[in-house]
C-alpha cells in the first residue's frame, strides 16, 4: 500500500461515492449544530424530511446567548428566539442538545472535544468555519453553510470536492512566554488569508508535537484565517491522554483497539504533501493584528507596515482600507496603541490552560482605568475548573469582569454585544478574526494570545507582556 | 432548491478589493440604526438592504453614495466583479441570500473562499474565476464603458460588453448542478441503502465511533 497522508485516510474511509469530477458523497460522523442553523430546520421541516441520525447529532446555542450579567434572563425559553428555536427542534428530531443551563454547555468546538463527541479518525461537520479546531485530535472537521446543513440533517452525508494536501512543518522551539496563537498568527501573517486555499492543512514537525491538545486546538483554529476549510495534526499519545475517560470516549473494553487505529491513521513517513511550508518557531515574538484580517499582522516590536508604494490594484485597495479603518500610522509602532476594551474568550483561546496563563499576568494587578476587560471561558467546564483554581478571583479583583461560556464578544452576535463596542473602540481580543465590524459596527480588533491580552488590560494599551514587570504595570 | 441558471444577461458592478469576508458582505452585528435586524431569518427586502451594510450606509444610516452598489448607474446589475479570496471567513450563507436578494447571479474573481463558493452553488450562484489582470479589465470595462455582460453557461462563456468572448472551468458536477437546478437532497436520498450500509459496517469494524450511545 502507498504511503497516504492523515487526510486521505480518513477521506477514503468515508467515501460512500464517487460523484465523479473530484467530488464524492462523504460520510459525516458528528454533526454539530448551532443557533444559526434555524433555517436549515425551517427547510427540513418544511419539505417534511426526518433528522436522519439524530445519534450523531449535537447541538449547543453558543453564538446567541448571553454571557455577561444578562445570562439568566436569556435562559429564560422566551427570552432567545434562537435558542428556543433548537430547542423545539432538538425535541422533534431527538438529538441531544447542551442546553443554556446544562453543565456541559459552552461553545460548541470546544465541548465536542471536551465531551469527545470529535475522535480522532472520525468526520465532524458544524455550521461555523471555525470547526476545523477539531482536527487537531486527528479528524476532518470543516464548517459549511446552510444548504449544506439540511443536506446532512436529512441524509447524514455530504457532497465534497476533495482538497490538496499541504503540510506546514513548524520547527525549533517557541521562546518563553511566545504562545501557540503567535505561532499561528505569525503563520496567517506569512501566508497570508487565502495561503492555503484548496488545500486540507496538516500542521507538523517538532514545535507541534511539543504542544498540549489546548495549544494544538488554537492552531487548528485558524487554518481557516488562512484559506483552509480543514486543518489537522497527526494523533499521537497527547491526543489519546487528552481523550482518556472523557464522556464519549471509547469504553475500557474499545479503548485499546481505538488507540490501535488510531495510531495508525498517523501520516505516514514517506507520505507525499502537494505542497510544503516551513516556519521556525524560535523566530516567532508575541504577535499583534494590525488591520482588518488575521493575515495583517506583525511582532510586537515592528512598525504598521507602509506598503503603498508596493501595491496595486485590489490589493492596494484592501490595505487603504485596512489603514483607514484601523486609524493607525504606517511605520508608527504597534506597542503603545491605546485600547478601549479587552475580550478573553472564543472557541481560539479561552480553555483552562489559557485562563491559567492571563491570571498569572493579571495576579495582584490592576486593569488600567478606562478600560472595559472581561473573560468569557470556553466551556461551562471550564468555568468550573477556572473557579475551583480560583482564577475568577484573580481575575474579579484584577477589576476583569467573569462571564458565563458562549461567543460572546467573539462575533458580536450575542444580545448585549453590540451595545458594549462602540464605534471606533479599540479591542485587545483573544479571538480569531479582526473583519470590519466584526466584534460591533465601527469597532476595531487586534487579535493577540492570552497573555497579551491580560497585558493589554493593565498597561491600558498594547505592550509587550515580556516587558511588563519592567514598565512597572 | 435553487433556480436553474443557464443565461444571464446584465450589467456589472465592480467593487475591486481583496479578501472581502462574509462579515462585511453580511454584517454579524446590525448597525445601531437598524436595531429590528439580527443574524437569521430575514425577508429578502431586508436582505437586500442590508447587503454590505457597513460599507454602504454611514453610522446614521444615510447612503455612502460614492459605494458602487449605492451608485444609480449599478442599479439592476446582474454580476459582481471583485478581488481576490472573496467570501473567505465567516460561513453564513446569508452573505449568499443577500448578494441574490440585491440581485446578483454571477460573482467573477480571481479566487474565492471555499464555503462561500459551495454556498454560491447551493443557491443557484455562479463564482467564476479569472486571471487577476482580467478581472481587473473587466472591472475597468464595467465601470468605464457600461454595458451588458452576458453568460452562456452551456458554453462555459462570458461575452464581455465589447463584444469579446472569454471562456472560463467550472467543475463539470457544478456545471450541472447549477444548470438543471439540481438538487442535492433527493438525488442521495436515492442512495439511502449504501448510507445505511456504512453505518452498519462501522458499527463492527469502529464501535466506538457508531454504536447507539444513550448520550
Ligand atoms: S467563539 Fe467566535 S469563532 Fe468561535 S464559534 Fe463562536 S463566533 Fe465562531
Amino acid at each position: 500500500m502507498s504511503a497516504k497522508t492523515l487526510f486521505d485516510k480518513i477521506w477514503d474511509r468515508h467515501v460512500i461515492k464517487d460523484l465523479g469530477d473530484g467530488f464524492s458523497l462523504i460520510f459525516v460522523d458528528r454533526h454539530m449544530v448551532n443557533d444559526m442553523a434555524g433555517r436549515g430546520f425551517l427547510t427540513l421541516n418544511k419539505r417534511g424530511l426526518p433528522v436522519a441520525h439524530p445519534e450523531f447529532t449535537f447541538a449547543a446555542a453558543d453564538h446567541t446567548v448571553a454571557t455577561l450579567e444578562a445570562r439568566k434572563a436569556s435562559a429564560k425559553p422566551d427570552d432567545n428566539p434562537y435558542a428556543v428555536n433548537l430547542r423545539d427542534n432538538s425535541r422533534q428530531h431527538g438529538f441531544r442538545l447542551f442546553d443554556l443551563d446544562d453543565p456541559d454547555f459552552g461553545i460548541i468546538h470546544v465541548i465536542s472535544a471536551e465531551q469527545a463527541l470529535a475522535l480522532p479518525g472520525t468526520t465532524i461537520a458544524c455550521g461555523d468555519s471555525h470547526t476545523c479546531t477539531l482536527g487537531a485530535l486527528g479528524a476532518i472537521a470543516w464548517g459549511l453553510g446552510q444548504s449544506d446543513i439540511v443536506h446532512i440533517l436529512a441524509t447524514q452525508t455530504s457532497v465534497q470536492r476533495k482538497p490538496l494536501n499541504m503540510r506546514i512543518n513548524v520547527t525549533g522551539r517557541l521562546a518563553p512566554d511566545v504562545s501557540a496563537k503567535d505561532l499561528i498568527l505569525a503563520l496567517a501573517a506569512e501566508l497570508g488569508v487565502a495561503g492555503c486555499v484548496g488545500h486540507a492543512v496538516e500542521f507538523a514537525g517538532d514545535a507541534i508535537r511539543r504542544m498540549s491538545m489546548d495549544e494544538r486546538f488554537t492552531i487548528c483554529n485558524m487554518a481557516v484565517e488562512m484559506g483552509a476549510r480543514f486543518g489537522l495534526i497527526s494523533p499521537d499519545d497527547v491526543t489519546f491522554d487528552y481523550l482518556r475517560g472523557r464522556p464519549s470516549a471509547p469504553d475500557a473494553d474499545a479503548w485499546d483497539a481505538a488507540v490501535a487505529d488510531w495510531r495508525s491513521l498517523a501520516t505516514d513517513a514517506t507520505a507525499a504533501f502537494d505542497a510544503e511550508r516551513t516556519l521556525d518557531a524560535s523566530r516567532v515574538e508575541p504577535q499583534v493584528s494590525w488591520g482588518i484580517n488575521p493575515g495583517q499582522t506583525i511582532g510586537i516590536s515592528a512598525t504598521i507596515p507602509s506598503l503603498s508604494g508596493q501595491l496595486t490594484g485590489s490589493a492596494l485597495a484592501t490595505y487603504e482600507t485596512a489603514v483607514d479603518y484601523s486609524g493607525l500610522v504606517p511605520g508608527a509602532p504597534i506597542a503603545g496603541t491605546p485600547i478601549d476594551i479587552v475580550f478573553i474568550g472564543s472557541c481560539n483561546n479561552a480553555r483552562l490552560s489559557d485562563l491559567r496563563v492571563a491570571a498569572r499576568v493579571v495576579e495582584g494587578r490592576r486593569v488600567a482605568s478606562g478600560v472595559r476587560a472581561w473573560v468569557s471561558p470556553g466551556s461551562e467546564r471550564v468555568r468550573r475548573e477556572a473557579e475551583a483554581e480560583g482564577l475568577d478571583q484573580i481575575f474579579m479583583s484584577a477589576g476583569f469582569g467573569w462571564g458565563h461560556s458562549g461567543c460572546s464578544m467573539c462575533a458580536g452576535a450575542g444580545d448585549q454585544m453590540r451595545e458594549i463596542g462602540a464605534s471606533g473602540q479599540r479591542i485587545a481580543s483573544t479571538t480569531n478574526r479582526n473583519f470590519v465590524g466584526r466584534q460591533g459596527p465601527g469597532t476595531r480588533t487586534h487579535l493577540l494570545s492570552p497573555a497579551m491580552a491580560a497585558a493589554a488590560a493593565i498597561a491600558g494599551r498594547i505592550v509587550d507582556v515580556r516587558s511588563l514587570e519592567a514598565i512597572g504595570g | 432548491m435553487a433556480e436553474p441558471l443557464t443565461e444571464l444577461r446584465g450589467t456589472a458592478v465592480p467593487i475591486l478589493r481583496d479578501n472581502i469576508d462574509t462579515d462585511t458582505i453580511s454584517p454579524g452585528s446590525a448597525p445601531p440604526w437598524r436595531k429590528s435586524a439580527t443574524f437569521g431569518e430575514r425577508g429578502s427586502a431586508t436582505l437586500a438592504d442590508d447587503l454590505f451594510a457597513n460599507w454602504r450606509y454611514t453610522g446614521e444610516g444615510r447612503l455612502i453614495e460614492s459605494f458602487p452598489l449605492n451608485e444609480p448607474r449599478y442599479q439592476g446589475a446582474r454580476f459582481l466583479i471583485t478581488g481576490a479570496n472573496f467570501g473567505c471567513g465567516s460561513s453564513r450563507e446569508s452573505a449568499v441570500w443577500m448578494l441574490a436578494a440585491w440581485g446578483i447571479r454571477c460573482v467573477i474573481a480571481p479566487s474565492f473562499a471555499e464555503i462561500f463558493s459551495a454556498n454560491c452553488f447551493a443557491n443557484g450562484l455562479l463564482p467564476v474565476v479569472l486571471a487577476n489582470d482580467l478581472v481587473s479589465e473587466l472591472a475597468d470595462e464595467a465601470s468605464s464603458a457600461g454595458g451588458a455582460f452576458e453568460l452562456d453557461l452551456a458554453q462555459r462563456s462570458l461575452r464581455r460588453p465589447s463584444g469579446r468572448d472569454i471562456t472560463f472551468h467550472i467543475p463539470e458536477y457544478r456545471r450541472q448542478g447549477l444548470m438543471r437546478g439540481l438538487d442535492d437532497i433527493a438525488q442521495t436520498l436515492n442512495d439511502l441503502a449504501a448510507i445505511q450500509k456504512f453505518v452498519a459496517t462501522g458499527r463492527r469494524q469502529f464501535p466506538w465511533i457508531y454504536r447507539r450511545a444513550a448520550w
